[in-house]
Parts: structure tokens; sequence; C-alpha cells
């Protein structure tokens, strides 16, 4: 071809002055790049034709390879602490067709039906009929099954072979136990915490987890959100010596082998990953703040008969005493006014301070992926150590609570929670940081024993067991500021209260009240019945003895500090319902 | 004040206008993009049902918003295809400039979708300003190359360079490799066209094949987060299985649209692996036509190309066709296994509006590069 003058519409110069760039290299270039390109076209062509006609006929290239190219090792197992299992992995058979090779479609699909009873003869005809070459029967069927449908002899039906995790205990340790996808991966809870040890190495992981315990948590939970027709329960039980979680319970739950139909609602861990504004539970708090920095000792007075007023907000108490209060009062009747007052008298960022030491402000380290992240007030002003006190503007999940609470009773150690049983540590050994002193944690305990032997804990009374604990009832955040008939009622129960091993975290949100709890549904009347009942049947099976001498009262070792002669009843009618 | 009704092009204006658009036009190359639009046309409502129940959607959702973007896309790829050369490379510095400023701006603004920020909400359509870059950069690099060619002081290599900087910068910061690498291509392409030293060609190809070679270390050194960060599909071999068992069930001729079996389990049925689709219903014949097609489009444009001797024409098509061949290689060959998985819309079946609407601009302006010359320069007397 000639070089044509240049005519564009372009002014351009034609005279322009000798240059690196030839017409001719250009075009060669072009049609180098050009040869490349179709190349590229020409492989895929061959390719096409090598899937479709060449491996098309080869049966193995039918074979869904999702299944083929399964994990090389065995995943390991999940244990429970006494050696249970909660998880395992087992070869599952399905079967297919290569439609192409089926002689007598009605025969075999009549055969099949027989020994299949997830489908009719009708359906698996029209499978057999459809002339494809691969055409799932029937997935996950039993050695029995399979076994069967090989003694039929028909050509044209095979099985695929693949491991599938299974939880003998279903939704009883779903949240905590998680589940794996299709390719048998890790995708929450322990599963996907402990994904590396298990899918690579096939190492067992054993936990600290009873399923006896979890399963009699999971048990008075699911009647008490049925009694009082919550929305939802949680539950944990966790040793405060050891930080092993013995029990951890999130209704509504989910069947973990199908996880892909339960809702967001239902997968939802509100253990470890929600977090909740506690509400009086979080009195426990301040109030060993105030006893532990000396700036409050049992002997102190409070007065609380006025409301206190800061800017526009002013704090009242549910069931006001009318009267200056000793800080035992304040505790079991849950004042507000006196806990606020206690922990203004900590100075201005003195309870702020002490939260963030018992880990109120960042995630539980827990061996769980799902792991809430508190909510607090930022910047913290003196209206938030006031709500605070009492357990409102601080979210933080049941095992942040359930962790300091245990700190409180075990001497003054804030430990990290434990979910996999390590042989390595001996039992009862504590370690991390101390948060309170142990003069502190004793008297922590002698308020805990008292809620519950006078005041609004008694429906946590478990004869033999001297059980200790507090009420927490907090109204929920509505569309319109704090709801009073929407609340989370909770209990968090310690027991045996005269060497503290155990501490039990029941809640309950959202529940109605019922005749039988007379128009209340506080943490009193909903969630201690649950730990009550727990403590009672978990009491025995761990063989902690029960003290049945009642020499011991508390209610007789604190009566110095107590004016209200009412107290001195046992169950008496005053004991309820004052929760907040 | 004078009022002067406009002047509406006279029906004999219009007809020469069309008539000369027709008979300068590559009319083979237009006829073998209108075929892929028909493939799409087919294979979108077969694909993307499933696809849509999975994610919630009315079943036709694809369907319907593929359509509705075809529309626009076939607009502007005629409206395109009539600009002469002058004001082509005018609207493609605009098209730049307007999508660089929105790619920035989407840095800011953009949706998050799958750990990227590529995408803006305009008029209840999601649009992806990088898909606007593609072909407009590949038009101006392509003036401002031929420019330099034609007039040593201007140094159109360096603004080039400057603008494939930009531009590269930007799809990094979202990220978005697979279109980092698409521009690399278009660019390298046409430095390599301008004249470029063998001594340069080898450094620059080292240089991208040594950028490729880190990009895949990183892929399998930190593995599954890259592999989310990049694409989430990337991470194991399911849509690729899935994908190859489809062409064997397709066999040779398929099982007739809408009825495809493996189709239902691939996740990107109706974007990165249509073709996968249109092997399983349409068969390997009909895959082999489209295969076919797309070489075809692709050697009618060069063969213009190449029957010129305007350096603006063949660095133009020579960077147009290297997106459009690049795009549906790297997507096919994902589907049967010949490239790692990699997620890339194929040129006008692909359910994507962005894209669709970008190869319509592409496509329009190759189509005017391609156009026979002006019946001015191409009168009698000028030839030879």
């Amino acid at each position: 071809m000639s070089r044509r003058p240049r005519h564009d519409i372009d002014i351009r110069h034609d005279d322009a002055p000798p240059r690196r760039w030839s017409l001719p290299q250009a075009k060669f270039r072009l049609l180098l790049v050009v040869s490349a390109f179709l190349l590229g076209y020409f492989a895929i062509s061959l390719r096409l034709i090598d899937l479709t006609l060449l491996r098309g006929g080869d049966d193995n290239a039918q074979r869904p390879a999702a299944s083929v190219a399964g994990p090389q090792t065995l995943r390991g197992q999940i244990l429970d602490r006494n050696g249970d299992l909660m998880a395992t992995s087992l070869k599952m058979a399905s079967v297919y067709a290569d439609a192409t090779l089926i002689i007598d479609a009605p025969q075999v699909a009549k055969d099949l039906a027989a020994i299949l009873d997830d489908s009719t003869a009708a359906a698996l005809e029209k499978k057999l009929t459809s002339g494809r070459k691969f055409v799932w029967l029937s997935r996950n069927i039993t050695p029995r099954q399979e076994y069967a449908i090989n003694s039929l002899g028909h050509p044209g039906i095979s099985f695929e072979h693949q491991y599938r995790r299974i939880y003998p205990h279903g939704r009883l340790t779903a949240h905590l136990l998680g589940y794996t996808d299709v390719d048998g991966r890790g995708i929450a809870g322990i599963e996907r915490a402990f994904d590396r040890e298990m899918g690579f190495t096939g190492e067992d992981i054993r936990l600290t987890v009873d399923l006896r315990i979890q399963h009699i948590l999971h048990r008075e939970l699911e009647k008490a959100k049925t009694t009082f027709q919550a929305i939802a329960a949680t539950g944990l039980v966790m040793d405060v010596q050891t930080g092993e979680i013995i029990a951890a319970v999130s209704l509504p739950d989910y069947d973990p082998h199908h996880p892909g139909e339960a809702t967001d609602e239902e997968k939802f861990n509100r253990v470890s990953l929600g977090v909740f504004e506690m509400g009086s539970t979080f009195k426990l708090f301040p109030t060993a703040a105030a006893l532990d920095g000396g700036a409050a000792s049992f002997a102190t007075q409070i007065d609380a008969t006025k409301p206190i007023k800061v800017g526009r907000f002013s704090i009242t108490d549910y069931h006001g005493k009318n009267r200056v209060l000793s800080l035992p009062e304040v505790f079991i009747h849950s004042s507000n006014i006196g806990t606020a007052k206690m922990a203004l008298a900590l100075g201005r960022d003195g309870l702020r301070e002490f939260y963030e030491k018992l880990g109120f402000f960042k995630q539980v380290p827990v061996d769980l992926p799902e792991r809430g992240l508190p909510l607090y007030p930022q910047p913290w002003r003196e209206v938030s150590t006031i709500t605070a006190s009492f357990g409102h503007g601080v979210a933080v999940s049941p095992l942040h609570l359930a962790r300091a609470a245990a700190a409180l009773v075990n001497g003054g150690i804030l430990i990290k929670p434990q979910l996999k049983l390590d042989s390595d540590t001996p039992l009862g050994r504590l370690q991390g940081e101390r948060v309170v002193s142990l003069e502190t944690s004793d008297k922590i305990r002698k308020l805990l024993e008292l809620v519950v032997a006078s005041g609004t804990g008694s429906k946590a009374y478990v004869e033999g067991y001297n059980v200790g604990g507090k009420t927490g009832t907090a109204d929920k955040i509505g569309a319109k500021g704090y709801n009073r008939d929407a609340r989370l009622s909770s209990f968090i129960g310690v027991f045996p209260m005269n060497a503290p091993r155990y501490v039990v975290l029941a809640i309950i949100d959202e529940p109605k009240p019922t005749k039988d709890t007379y128009g209340y549904a506080t943490g009193g009347w909903t969630a201690a019945p649950v730990v009550a009942s727990l403590i009672e049947q978990m009491g025995p099976l761990y063989q902690i003895p029960p003290d049945l001498s009642n020499t011991h009262d508390i209610r007789v070792e604190m009566a110095p500090y107590l004016k209200d002669e009412k107290l001195a009843r046992k169950g008496s009618a005053d004991a309820t319902g004052t929760d907040h | 004040m004078s009022f002067r009704a406009p002047t509406a092009p006279t029906l004999r204006g219009d007809k020469s206008l069309l008539g000369n658009w027709w008979w300068t036009i590559d009319r083979w190359a237009l006829t073998g993009i209108l075929i892929l639009v028909g493939f799409g046309l087919i294979l979108m409502p077969a694909a993307s049902p499933s696809v849509a129940e999975r994610i919630g959607l009315e079943p036709f959702h694809f369907v319907h918003r593929h359509l509705i973007m075809l529309a626009p896309a076939l607009v502007i790829m005629f409206v395109a295809s009539t600009l002469s050369r002058k004001t082509l490379w005018r609207v493609a510095s605009l098209a730049l400039l307007g999508s660089l400023l929105m790619m920035a701006l989407v840095l800011f603004i953009g949706d998050d979708i799958k750990g990227a920020k590529r995408w803006i909400s305009l008029f209840g359509f999601s649009l992806q300003p990088s898909e606007f870059a593609k072909p407009a950069f590949a038009v101006t690099s392509a003036w401002l190359l031929a420019r330099a060619i034609d007039e040593p002081g201007f140094r159109g290599v360096t603004i080039s360079t400057a603008l494939f900087a930009c531009v590269l910068g930007l799809l990094l910061l979202q990220p978005d490799f697979g279109m980092s690498v698409v521009l690399c291509a278009i660019w390298g392409v046409q430095i390599f066209l301008s004249g470029l030293s063998m001594w340069w060609v080898m450094m620059l190809g080292g240089l991208g094949v040594a950028g490729l070679f880190g990009a895949y270390l990183a892929f399998d050194h930190v593995q599954s987060r890259v592999d989310r960060f990049l694409d989430p599909a990337s991470g194991d071999n399911y849509q690729v299985q899935k994908s190859l068992d489809a062409f064997a069930n397709g066999g040779l001729f398929g099982t007739g649209p809408g009825h495809g079996q493996v189709k239902m389990n691939l996740p990107d049925a109706h974007a990165d692996f249509i073709f996968a689709v249109a092997g399983e219903e349409l068969g390997l014949f009909a895959a082999l036509l489209l295969v076919l097609v797309f070489a075809f489009v692709l050697g009618r444009s060069i063969w213009r190309a190449v029957n010129t001797d305007d350096a603006f024409v063949v660095l133009g098509v020579g960077g147009l066709i290297t997106q459009f061949a690049l795009q549906s290689l790297v997507h096919m060959g994902s589907s049967v296994q010949l490239l790692p998985a990699k997620g890339m819309t194929l040129p006008f079946i692909s359910y994507g509006g962005s894209s669709l609407l970008s190869l319509g601009l592409g496509m329009g302006m190759l189509l005017s590069l391609t156009r026979k010359r002006s019946p001015l320069s191409d009168a009698p007397w000028r030839t030879p």
C-alpha cells in the first residue's frame, strides 16, 4: 500500500520532519496485537470443544467438583468438657443419575421411590427421563438406603460421598458452635474461631461447656420465655475461679444444620454479640467501687429522699423509701438515688475509670468471632456517671456483665472467659488483673446474699444453697425515649455464697406480666426463678454439698446496718417488685 | 430582538446524513455487535431470574434493567459513530474529564459494595464512572499520541502518560484490579503502536508482567483477605466448577434457552458467568459462534484501521479494540478455566448498565474511527 498524503479534517503538518514513527511498523505491531487476541479466541474455542465433547463423555467430568475437592483432612470434632460429642463430620452419600444411561425409567423410578422416602416415583421418573447427564436424585441418604440402591443394580445410578457437619444437639448449641459452609469451613462461633485447628490439622476441640448444664439452662430459659411471652432470653453460667463458660444460651435460636433458613434475629448471638443497657444489675459496680476506694462502708448513710436533678434529667427511685438509707439498704432496695450519690462520690472520672478497668469499654476477650462492641457515652459527663451507676447509658454484652460480676466475687480478679478446655492451666488458679481488694469482694458477696435473703431477689432463693444475686429491670429505649412497658429483666446470681464458684446470669427480653406474678415483669419475678431452678439442678449434679443447717443467716449478720424490721421476716411481701 | 425559527434538518439533509453514515460505516462490524446484543437478549431472561430470586428481587428485574439500559446504549453508539474525527476526540476528552471527576467523587460519596467504592447513585441508577473512563481514555490518549507523532514539539506522550497515571491511581484507590489491568493493556498497546523502541517495549512489558506477578503473589500470600478485597468469587473455585459443569451439561446443541440446570447454582450467571449459560443452554456450536463473532468484530475493525494512514485511527482503534477483546477474552477464559477467575463483563451480553453504556460509547467511537473517509477526502480526484 502506498503512502498517501494526509488529508484529514484536522490541520496537520504534512511536511513534518522525519520521525521515529513509521506507519508500516505501527500496522505490523497492530497485527501482532490482534494475532495475540485471535490466538486467545482460538484457545477458548479449543477449550470449549474439549470441555463439551472430549470431557463430556467422561463420567468423572460430570461430578460436581465441589464435593471432589473437599478438605483433605477430616475436620476435627467438638467435645464438651466431659468428652461428649457436640459436633462431628459424617460421610454422607448423595445419589445421582446419568439419565442417558437409564434403561427402564419407570421401573427404576418405582424401585428408587420405595427406598428414598423424600421423593415420589413420578418425580423421580421425570428426572430419569430428563436426558441430562447429571441429575441429583436425593441428597444425604443413609448407608442403609445406599446399600439398598446399590443392590438394585440399575445402571446409570451413582453416589457421591461428602462429609457433612452434624450437631447432635442441634439448636441447643447453635450460637456457641456456629456452623460451617458447604466446603466445611467455619463460618460462625467455635467452628470459625478454631477453624484452623479443626480444618487444617484435624484437631479435636474440647470446650469448657457442660452439655448437661447447657441443657438445663436452655430448658429453663425456654420455659421463662414462653411463660412471659418474651421476645428473647439469654443465659450464661461461668466459673468465677477459672473464667470457664459452662453454659451459654441465646434464644431465639436456630437449627445449625440449616443456617440458611434462620432469620437474622435467630442467628444473633445475644450472649456475646448483643449489647444491652443492663439496668440495676450494674449497681454492683459503683457499690464495689465506693467500698473499694474507701469512699463508703456498710455504715455509710445516704440520703435518698429527694430526686437528683441534673439539667433536664430528674433521677427518682421507683419505690422510694423516703428516708436516709444505709449502703446495704441502698443496694437491696436498688435505690437509683443512693447508687448515683455513691457514684458521684467517686469523683469526676471515678466510675468511668472503674468501668474501663472492668473491661466495659472493649470487646470481651473470648474465643468467639461474635463479640459485641460496648456503647458508652463519649464524652463522659456528670450525668453519664449518674445514669451509668444504675446501668443506663452504657450497653455491654451479657458476657461482659458476667465476667465483671465474677471478678467482684472471686476475690477481685478480672479473668479472661474461657471456652476451650485447657489441660495445661491448673483449675482454680486465678490469672488476671486485680480490680478490687479481697475485702471488697467479701463485702460484695454479703450484699448479694442479702438481696436474695431479704431483698428484690428472693425468688432466687434455693434451699440449702446460699445463693446471692442482684436483680435488674431496664426500660428499653423505644421510639420516644425509654419505654416503661418494654423491659430487659435480668438476674445475676452467684453460688455457693460461702465459697463462690459459679455466676449464673439470666436475661428475659420484654417479658409480659402474668397473673402469677401479680402484674410484675421485673427481673426478680421473671429472671430470678430461672437462676433458682438452674442452681437447684446444677448443685446436686456438681456434687456441691447443700447446707441445710440454717445456722448461717446473713440477715442476722447484717442487722446492724438495716433499719427496716420487715427485712428480718423471710419471704416478705415487700421483697419483690421494687427492683429498679 | 429578532426571532429565528430553529433550522430543522431538511428531509434531504437528514437523508444525506444518514445515507452518508450508512455508506461509510463498517456495516459488518455493526452487524457483529448487533448479533452480540441479540445473544444478550436471549441469554438475559435465561440467566438472570435465578440470580434475581436468590437475592430477593422479582425474577425479571435484571431483564427489565438490561432492556432499559440497552436502548440508550445503542443510541449512544449510533450518535458516537456519526461524529467526525475532530469532534470525536473532543467528546472523548470531555467524557474523560467527567469520569475522572466522578471517579474522584466516588471515593468520597460512593456506595461501598463488596469492599470497593466504585458506584455512584444517579437518578435511581448506579453508575460506575470508571467504565466510561476506559473508552474515553483510549480515544483521548490516541489523539495525544497521534498528535505527538505529527507534531514533534507536542508533548503528547507525556500528557498521555500523566493521564494514564491519574486514571490508574483512581482505579487502584477504589480498588478495582480488573479494570486496572484493562486500562494498562489499552495504554500499553497504544504506546506500543506509537513507535516505542523495542528496548522500552521490553521494559514496560517486563514491568507489566512483574505487576501481575506481584498481584498474584499477594493473592497467594494474604489469600482470603485479598480474595474478598478484589473479588469475592475468586476465593473458591465453586463458580468455575459450576461453569465447567454448565458447558459439559450443554453438549453440542445445549439444553435450549431456559432449560439449563447448572446455571441455577451459578452465583453470577447474569454477569460474570453468562458465557457459561450460553454454553449450557445454546450448546457448543452457539458458544463457538459467539467466539467467532467477537473475533470477527475485532478482525473487521483492525482491517479497516490497517487500511488507513491516520495515526489517530490506528491508535484509537488499537486502544478501543483492546478493551473489547480483553474483556471478552478474560470473561470467556475465566468461564472455561483458561484464566484464573476474574469477574469481567462479556461485552454487550452481560448485565450491567454502566458496562453497556460504556461499551456503546466505546464501540460507537470505534465505528466512527473506522468509517471510510468523508466524501470530500474520498473524492475520486484524491485517489491515486
